[in-house]
């Protein structure tokens, strides 16, 4: 609990003030809430009519679900490559030999610092050009999420096999293993315990970035709520925009739960000699250049 | 390279609405951050809970989401608009959007960096006899800001990469708008892309060393 760092146990006048400041509180987010009410209400946003279509199973059979399943598709593509990415180059980023590390090392700290968006124009409008025309909407999100969110689960594996004990590698190598044994054998299998948080975290940025497709035109979620929606039933942006943002929204915060608690118990694990790899920063579209060890620390998942 | 020479210009001004925008963006933000960590931190539950749903909320929305509601739901449905000017107007509701958006990490941030001060450093303030406002400001607020500074860079840091998404807001002259016009008529041009990824490294890379220098500076030795 923070607040037990600010502050002291409340004496009669400090109880007296904090049933003032909670009284004060309680109109102050009542007048927010009313303020949004009133708002929504002289535009006629509560009307039945336009809320109508999102009770009926058809509207959620030929818009949303589609929609939420392109999303999902796109998530899932990219969740995949994006492990494979970051575990090749982690690795190599790891590896003994120079002219294996730092070309891997350049290729994370490159795609780690473009702007997300960037990359998937350039890939949307670079792969017409190689392979002909067609739709390659799909394809540029999920390339575009795997390089960004590959170079930064490349730093989660590689700071996963970093936080090992040194004496577990020592150890392996005095029995007499190989490098590729010590690798695969002893440190990877604790490392993964200690790097599940941080990927389930990065999972969840990578889930919110599909909705970049929006932007391209590509049939997900968001383009559902904003582009389809309100061009089939009329007048239905806000409440479709609602929907959507509600389904986003359970979708991430059970994914970061879920984080959350595994971070929990790789903490209490003791088959690692490793502490879990803190989360690396969350803030959306992009982390950055100077995110190094310098993210969020592994508490602010949830609440 | 004769592409980067001839968009330069409309690439360039593009890329100086993403540096406006991101100062906007982080004045606004760190101030909107710093109320919501107020207001989580606060010894008033409703006010607590009114702050920990609205970070968890926007935290959990796809950025995109928050700016096209912006753009398309409160200023063009509910009629929200700062200005008459279709091009201002569209700036200020994404810069309005990625101030929200950027709030709810500074907020993450900053309560992260409070979280990491010890009780027992409270507790000591208060035995020599430091008021509430004195061990808060001598004791407690120096350490947090201390922790705070190199994730508040690497927040900072993304919210300038952010800018990009501006298109999303109806906001179409910021640098990725301006390269997806040139990119209409030039077909993928790597200058052109190599000359803007290159010039948000020069803006985001200073940040990401000057704050891990200073933390680096400044660390508490616990």
């Amino acid at each position: 609990m923070s607040a037990s760092v600010l502050f002291d146990a409340p004496g009669p006048r400090g109880r007296l003030r904090n049933h003032a400041l909670t009284v004060i509180g309680v109109l102050l987010v009542a007048a927010v809430l009313y303020g949004i009410y009133t708002g929504f209400d002289a535009k006629g946003q509560w009307e039945g009519k336009i809320w109508q279509p999102f009770l009926e199973w058809h509207t959620w059979e030929l818009y949303i679900i589609p929609g939420l399943i392109g999303t999902l598709e796109a998530a899932a593509v990219a969740a995949v490559l994006a492990l494979v990415f970051g575990a090749v180059f982690g690795l190599a980023r790891l590896s003994d030999h120079a002219w294996v590390r730092i070309p891997a090392g350049a290729v994370v700290e490159v795609f780690r610092s473009i702007p997300l968006l960037l990359l998937i124009f350039f890939i949307f409008y670079l792969a017409p050009m190689l392979m002909g025309g067609g739709d390659y909407a799909f394809m540029a999100v999920v390339l575009g999420l795997m390089l960004y969110n590959g170079s930064v689960l490349a730093e989660v594996v590689r700071a996963g096999v970093l936080s090992v004990a040194k004496g577990q590698s020592e150890a392996a190598y005095a029995v007499g293993m190989r490098k590729n044994q010590v690798m695969r054998l002893v440190l990877l299998p604790q490392a993964v315990t200690a790097m599940m948080p941080a990927i389930v975290s990065q999972l969840v940025v990578l889930l919110k970035d599909t909705a970049l497709g929006y932007i391209i035109a590509y049939v997900d979620l968001l383009n559902t709520g904003f582009k389809i929606l309100p061009a089939v039933f009329f007048g239905s942006l806000i409440p479709a925009a609602i929907v959507i943002g509600i389904i986003y929204v359970a979708l991430n915060m059970a994914l970061s739960y879920f984080a959350t608690w595994l971070e929990g118990r790789s903490r209490r694990s003791r088959k690692t000699a490793a502490a879990p790899v803190a989360p690396p920063n969350a803030a959306g579209v992009a982390a950055g250049l100077g995110a190094k060890g310098g993210g969020v620390p592994p508490d602010s998942g949830a609440d | 390279m004769d592409d980067l020479i001839t968009y330069g210009p409309n690439l360039a001004e593009g890329f100086l609405n993403n540096v406006k925008l991101s100062l906007v963006a982080a004045v606004a933000s760190l101030i909107l951050g710093t109320i919501l960590v107020a207001m989580r931190v606060s010894p008033t539950p409703v006010l607590r809970a009114a702050g920990t749903v609205y970070v968890n909320v926007v935290r959990n929305t796809p950025l995109t989401l928050v700016l096209a509601f912006s753009a398309l739901g409160l200023s063009d449905q509910l009629g929200l608009v700062f200005s008459e000017t279709p091009r201002t107007n569209s700036f200020w509701i994404v810069a309005m959007g990625l101030s929200a958006y950027t709030a709810a990490f500074v907020c993450e941030a900053l309560r992260a960096g409070i979280n990491t001060v010890p009780l027992g450093q409270a507790e000591a303030a208060r035995a020599i006899g430091l008021t509430f406002m004195q061990s808060l400001r001598m004791i407690i607020l120096p350490q947090a800001f201390r922790t705070v500074v190199a994730p508040l860079g690497s927040v900072m840091i993304a919210m300038i990469k952010n800018t990009t998404v501006a298109t999303a807001g109806g906001f179409v002259a910021d640098s990725a708008a301006e390269m997806k016009e040139a990119f209409d008529t030039t077909g993928a041009s790597i200058p052109i892309f190599l000359g803007i990824v290159v010039g948000f490294m020069v803006l985001t890379m200073p940040i990401g060393f000057f704050t891990g220098w200073l933390s680096r500076r400044l660390a508490v030795a616990r």
